[in-house]
């Protein structure tokens, strides 16, 4: 009972950052139909930069912002740059380029930082709370908690209740007539692919001081997890992302915990497998609706 | 009367073959000009030319002393050029009132755009007691309503409406009709009604326009479209 107590509360935690990072997919999929393959090295990037401003000035927070502030900029440049560019008639057209943009970063930061581990510290003890003798979760799992539910709450604000997101909703959904009453929908989509790109890099500097360190892969896992959760709730469902991303971290923390400790990458494909087969659309989509 | 909407020798089209092949038409202010024709005829492509949707290849058109050709898309409604798109357009995740104020967001002052909401509302009742539905929940009438509704807000100067009959029952044609009718009375909008529904279209039109194969065949008042048995029977077969 204790141990599946404590795998429980493992698994929260992990979900949480996969959930953040499902949102990210989720965000970039409502607003262009594209399943940003390059998510995971997008973190990855910013979290280099943030490992290079806290080395500099000492401070994980400024490091924080700097993924934060990072992310915004890569994503909007990934998207101006690059994605704008694509012909979109394939989706197939999509997810090679994005896989290139994987290829281009990852030789990047490889080129820049090596291709080692780098130490890669939070800012909290990572060690469990003990609790009648039930090691339960750690200071570090209460902010990657705290930090999601943010997110979660701000991104929620933003899109139900401001003009700015009620012009992106309106762009992703109907992009042609958004134009006609006045909405600028390319800008709406640089926007979207910033803030999805900040809440990934955000989903990376929660996750990778609880691996082995930086490295220019050091996401790979994470994001197949992670689009496995958006699977899961539904490409198209921000709620969805948030409850897959539970879920997934729940199922791999259970496997981890009671079959065999190096089982997750396995645990993670069939458990895509399975979602993709018994119900592609995922748990949570709103796709039926959307053809009404 | 001035003409607010000049369009000159327009030729426009989707690829090699032209849709639309000059086409001149010209819309007094505070009229509305009845765009009939059967389908194929160029005339979505004709309000989609002039919505910059597509860009003409040869032609000009002024809006207002403007020569659109300078003007982005975005920038059509704060000119005061609103239009509402065949099938309405609703987007039909957002409720009712995301949609109404969707129209208005251009707008710097809040104040006044809430007020151009309220408008709105007062025109249309039924909008009103559904304002947290979603659009996929709303009936074709509610959703033309909302359509219209929400170009509405921007208060405009001109109107272009496509099809706004397209798959609905008569009496809710009669009523927007009707609208439409008042609206110019009241307000002196302008207004391009593209339609294939002949009869409610010319029971409000003050000029009648009728295109065939993209060209403009015949441009005459609305009465004169009413009462010329041979010109009916030519061109818009009844």
């Amino acid at each position: 009972m204790d141990k599946l107590l404590s795998l429980t509360f493992i698994g929260l935690s992990r979900g949480a950052v996969y959930s953040a990072f499902a949102l990210a997919l989720v965000l970039i999929w409502r607003a262009a139909r594209i399943v940003n393959f390059a998510q995971g090295a997008m973190a990855v990037a910013t979290a280099y930069a943030a490992y290079s401003v806290t080395k500099a000035t000492d401070s994980y927070w400024l490091g924080f912002v700097a993924a934060l502030v990072g992310g915004l900029v890569l994503g909007a440049l990934v998207e101006r740059g690059v994605m704008r560019f694509v012909d979109h008639s394939a989706p197939l057209n999509n997810v090679i380029v994005a896989l290139g943009v994987v290829l281009v970063i990852t030789a990047i930061v490889g080129m820049i930082y090596g291709n080692q581990f780098l130490p890669f510290e939070g800012p909290f003890d990572q060690r469990p709370l003990m609790v009648g003798g039930t090691g339960l979760l750690s200071p570090y799992d209460l902010f990657v908690l705290g930090t999601v539910l943010l997110i979660v709450v701000l991104l929620a604000l933003l899109f139900t209740r401001t003009p700015v997101g009620l012009r992106m909703r309106a762009s992703a959904f109907a992009p042609e007539v958004s134009r006609l009453l006045g909405v600028n929908v390319a800008g709406m989509l640089t926007l979207g692919w910033a803030l999805a790109a900040a809440v990934g890099a955000v989903g990376g500097m929660l996750v990778i001081p609880t691996e082995l360190g930086l490295h220019p892969h050091a996401m790979d896992l994470v994001f197949v997890s992670a689009f496995t959760a958006a699977v899961v709730g539904g490409l198209d469902s921000p709620v969805g992302a948030v409850i897959g991303g539970i879920f997934v971290g729940l199922v791999l923390t259970y496997s981890t915990g009671y079959i065999a400790s190096d089982i997750t990458p396995v645990a993670i494909l069939v458990l895509l497998l399975v979602v993709l087969l018994v119900r592609p659309g995922g748990l949570f989509s709103t796709t039926a609706a959307r053809h009404v | 009367m001035s003409a607010i909407l000049e369009i000159n020798g327009v030729t426009a089209g989707y690829g090699a073959a032209p849709v639309l092949q000059d086409v001149s038409i010209s819309v007094p202010t505070g009229t509305i000009c009845a765009v009939l024709g059967a389908n194929g005829a160029g005339k979505t492509t004709l309000l989609r030319t002039l919505s910059g949707l597509l860009k003409p290849t040869a032609g000009q058109v002024v809006f207002d002393g403007q020569d659109l050709r300078e003007v982005k898309v975005e920038h059509l409604i704060r000119l005061g050029l609103a239009h509402v798109p065949e099938g309405r357009g609703v987007v039909t995740e957002l409720t009712v009132d995301e949609n109404l104020r969707l129209g208005g967001l251009w707008r710097k002052d809040r104040a006044d755009a809430r007020r151009a909401l309220d408008e709105v509302y007062q025109l249309f009742e039924p909008l009103q007691r559904r304002r947290s539905s979603a659009g996929h929940q709303l009936s074709g009438g509610e959703r033309q309503m909302l359509a219209l509704g929400r170009a509405l807000v921007a208060r405009p100067k001109v109107l272009l409406l496509d099809e706004p009959s397209l798959g609905l029952a008569p009496r809710v044609t009669a009523q927007i009709m009707a609208l439409l009718r008042q609206l110019r009375d009241d307000t002196g909008l302008t207004v391009l009604l593209v339609e294939q529904n002949v009869r409610s279209a010319l029971s409000v039109a003050d000029e009648g326009v009728v295109m065939s194969l993209g060209r403009v065949v015949v441009s005459t008042s609305a009465e004169q479209l009413r009462g010329d048995d041979e010109l009916r029977h030519a061109y818009l077969g009844f």
